[in-house]
């Protein structure tokens, strides 16, 4: 089985800090990724990520692992593929403006399906308010065909939890995960609640049983992936960025270049719906919904109380990731009420997929603002009131 | 009577099922790759329990075809991948086959780096003094004045000399040959393999198909080898050589070979 306890982790007593903490959203992150096994971390600075390269370079050392602050975000990225191709469990984090850098190395990771976390700390251009500007770019920042994982916390408790099943879906799915964030809920400090380490499950990468004669490194079931194999005992992997079939290899033929990404992209496309999570509340009488994802997710939740106190019966949609789009609860949710409202912190983006999925069924109407902060409940209130008169 | 057909002794290291190899007629590369398996022959190193790398272009093409574990093919970032894996597996040789362009163009910044951390790896930069992948386009080592593909009134940028800014940067193991000189690239690569930190193998290579056509006006390999003699001098032929004389023109030899600290990564015992 690869699906373990936090308990049987090396230094898993360094590792789990079981405990309640008041506690730095960006520390949170970090907790996360060390109980989830993380053992590497590069990262370059940027504002506002800074906080989790500092914790990181103090707490994986304390476990086992290795800090290294990259030359550049290029380098951090390359040096996370290395490590996770050498068999470690590993992240960066980094900021809107930095994560742009990082779309090479992710492309790379993508393609020969190497397992990596990404916190993008997600910021207004240029400065360093709160923002959610870049849900496309988490999506479609690289070149080429591939299909992204983006989780998103909308608390303090969230950033450890959401965390720890980035790492957990970078190393079932051996994809890329990103964990966005962005400066209100990554620079606030709250409770947190760390279990015992027996509680936490984690999911180590699965290994060949093959013999170094019959391993097909890029060989896998219909939407599945690859086993892994140690460097250097005679397995003699090829990571290629270019087409490769099965056997790996740098040689170009259109079957195995329309296979491979049928594949790639289909391991997430085809088990969208075990990978996505949702979370309701008030929807079991819910007339309008307010669907929404990260930090939003509060102020939405108070503002359909207040309208409710006021006989609107608003409910709200929690998405906990955002890629794959959970189109299955959003389909759903579309055909029950009368109007959704999609909140979110930037010049209106994911409503578009939000309006994709409900297909007509009821109208999306775009809650947005870009002003580097968040959706205040009174601010939610006003635009319920006007919109269901 | 039917002769009996000799297989080379180094054909053991080669992935078969990738020949013919890509390398154009007259190219350097096959010479640096059977170099190479000379080096690791001598040494009795098994490829297989090491990692290759290659980033893009034609000496990124190299390891292709040793039997072995490998990354390829992002231009510039092999220092990048080599930093995370040593910090795993440090146990693990790990040896680069670069371009020119690869290593000190697009990968000019990983590289200066790994060269001041002393990155515990081995690097065979070939320099074929141009992008030749991609056509013949001028590179950071296109001696000055020669047309390129995009120079094509001649290059106004001076080059660099790899060599000394690996040595500024922090190498602690240095040498610069061409691929006229087998003896010296095997016997450099085996120190190389050898050392403990940072190492840049440079040689210098023909490359007939874009430099040669291009710059020289010749696709004739042995005319640009000829040309590439003509402009390097021994270490310690320069010695007795005039400023003028030795201009436009590189050393070859070894110019540093020292142990220092490995990078580790973090580490709480400092």
């Amino acid at each position: 089985m690869s699906i373990i306890r936090a308990n049987q982790l090396d230094a898993w007593e360094k590792r789990v800090d079981t405990g309640v903490h008041f506690m730095l959203g960006n520390y949170a992150l970090v907790e996360g990724a060390i109980s989830a096994g993380c053992n590497f971390f590069a990262g370059y600075p940027i504002t506002p990520a800074n906080e989790i390269s500092e914790r990181m370079s103090q707490r994986l050392p304390q476990v086992g692992g290795k800090f290294v602050q990259g030359e550049d975000e290029l380098c951090s990225i390359f040096a996370l593929a290395g490590a996770s191709l050498a068999g470690a469990k590993v992240m960066t984090a980094t900021a809107s403006a930095g994560y742009n850098y990082m779309q090479e190395g992710l492309g790379y990771c993508y393609t020969i399906e190497a397992p990596v976390v990404v916190a993008d700390v997600m910021r207004t251009r240029g400065d360093n308010f709160a923002s959610y500007a870049d849900v496309y770019q988490l999506r479609y920042g690289c070149s080429g065909d591939y299909e992204a994982i983006v989780v998103c916390p909308s608390s303090v408790q969230e950033l450890y939890d959401y965390t720890i099943w980035a790492f957990n879906l970078a190393e079932k799915y051996r994809n890329p995960v990103i964990v966005m964030s962005e400066a209100t809920i990554s620079l606030m400090r709250e409770r947190l609640e760390i279990p015992s380490a027996d509680k936490i499950e984690i999911f180590n990468r699965k290994y060949t049983t093959a013999k170094p004669s019959e391993y097909l490194p890029f060989g896998a079931p219909e939407n599945g992936c690859p086993d892994f194999a140690p460097l250097g005992k005679g397995y003699n992997t090829i990571y290629s960025l270019n087409p490769h079939n099965e056997k790996g290899g740098i040689d170009w033929d259109p079957d195995d270049f329309e296979r491979l990404y049928k594949r790639v992209c289909g391991k997430i496309r085809e088990n969208a719906d075990e990978i996505c999570r949702t979370e309701q509340y008030m929807m079991d009488d819910a007339d309008y919904v307010i669907v929404t994802y990260g930090s939003e997710v509060r102020p939405s939740i108070d503002a359909a109380k207040l309208a409710r106190e006021e006989g609107i019966k608003v409910g709200v949609v929690k998405l906990c990731n955002i890629w794959p789009v959970p189109e299955t609860a959003i389909r759903e949710v579309a055909g029950n009420v009368g109007k959704i409202f999609a909140v979110e912190m930037n010049i209106g983006r994911y409503c578009n997929e939000i309006a994709r999925v409900a297909a007509g069924k009821c109208p999306v109407v775009p809650v947005t603002k870009n002003r580097g902060q968040i959706h205040t409940s009174a601010e939610l209130l006003r635009v319920i009131r006007e919109e269901t008169k | 009577m039917a002769e009996e057909l000799k297989i080379n002794p180094l054909r053991k290291y080669l992935r078969e099922d990738k020949l013919p190899h890509f390398f154009c007629a007259g190219c350097g590369c096959g010479q640096v790759l059977n170099y190479y398996l000379q080096a690791l022959d001598e040494l009795k190193m098994d490829p297989e329990q090491m990692l290759h790398m290659g980033g893009v272009g034609c000496t990124a093409r190299i390891p292709i075809y040793i039997k072995t574990d490998m990354f390829h093919g992002v231009h510039g970032r092999t220092l990048a991948w080599a930093t995370g894996v040593k910090m795993v597996r440090p146990d693990l040789p790990v040896v680069i086959f670069a371009g020119d362009g690869d290593l000190s163009s697009i990968g000019g910044n990983h590289w200066i780096h790994a060269c001041r951390r002393n990155l515990d790896v081995t690097v065979v930069m070939v320099n074929n003094m141009n992008f030749a992948m991609t056509g013949g386009q001028v590179a950071p080592t296109t001696p000055e004045e020669s047309k390129t593909m995009t120079t094509p009134y001649g290059s106004s940028e001076p080059r660099f000399d790899v060599c000394s800014l690996a040595v500024a940067a922090g190498a602690t193991h240095v040498e610069r040959w061409t691929t006229a000189h087998p003896v010296q690239c095997k016997k450099a690569m085996e120190r190389a393999l050898q050392h403990k930190g940072f190492s840049l193998i440079e040689i210098v290579s023909q490359c007939p198909t874009h430099y040669g056509r291009y710059a020289l006006k010749t696709g004739d390999p042995v005319k640009t080898m000829e040309y590439i003699q003509s402009v390097t001098y021994l270490k310690e032929q320069g010695e007795k050589m005039t400023v003028q004389e030795k201009e436009g023109k590189l050393a070859l030899g070894q110019f540093v070979c020292e142990d220092k600290p490995i990078y580790i990564g973090s580490n709480m015992e400092l």
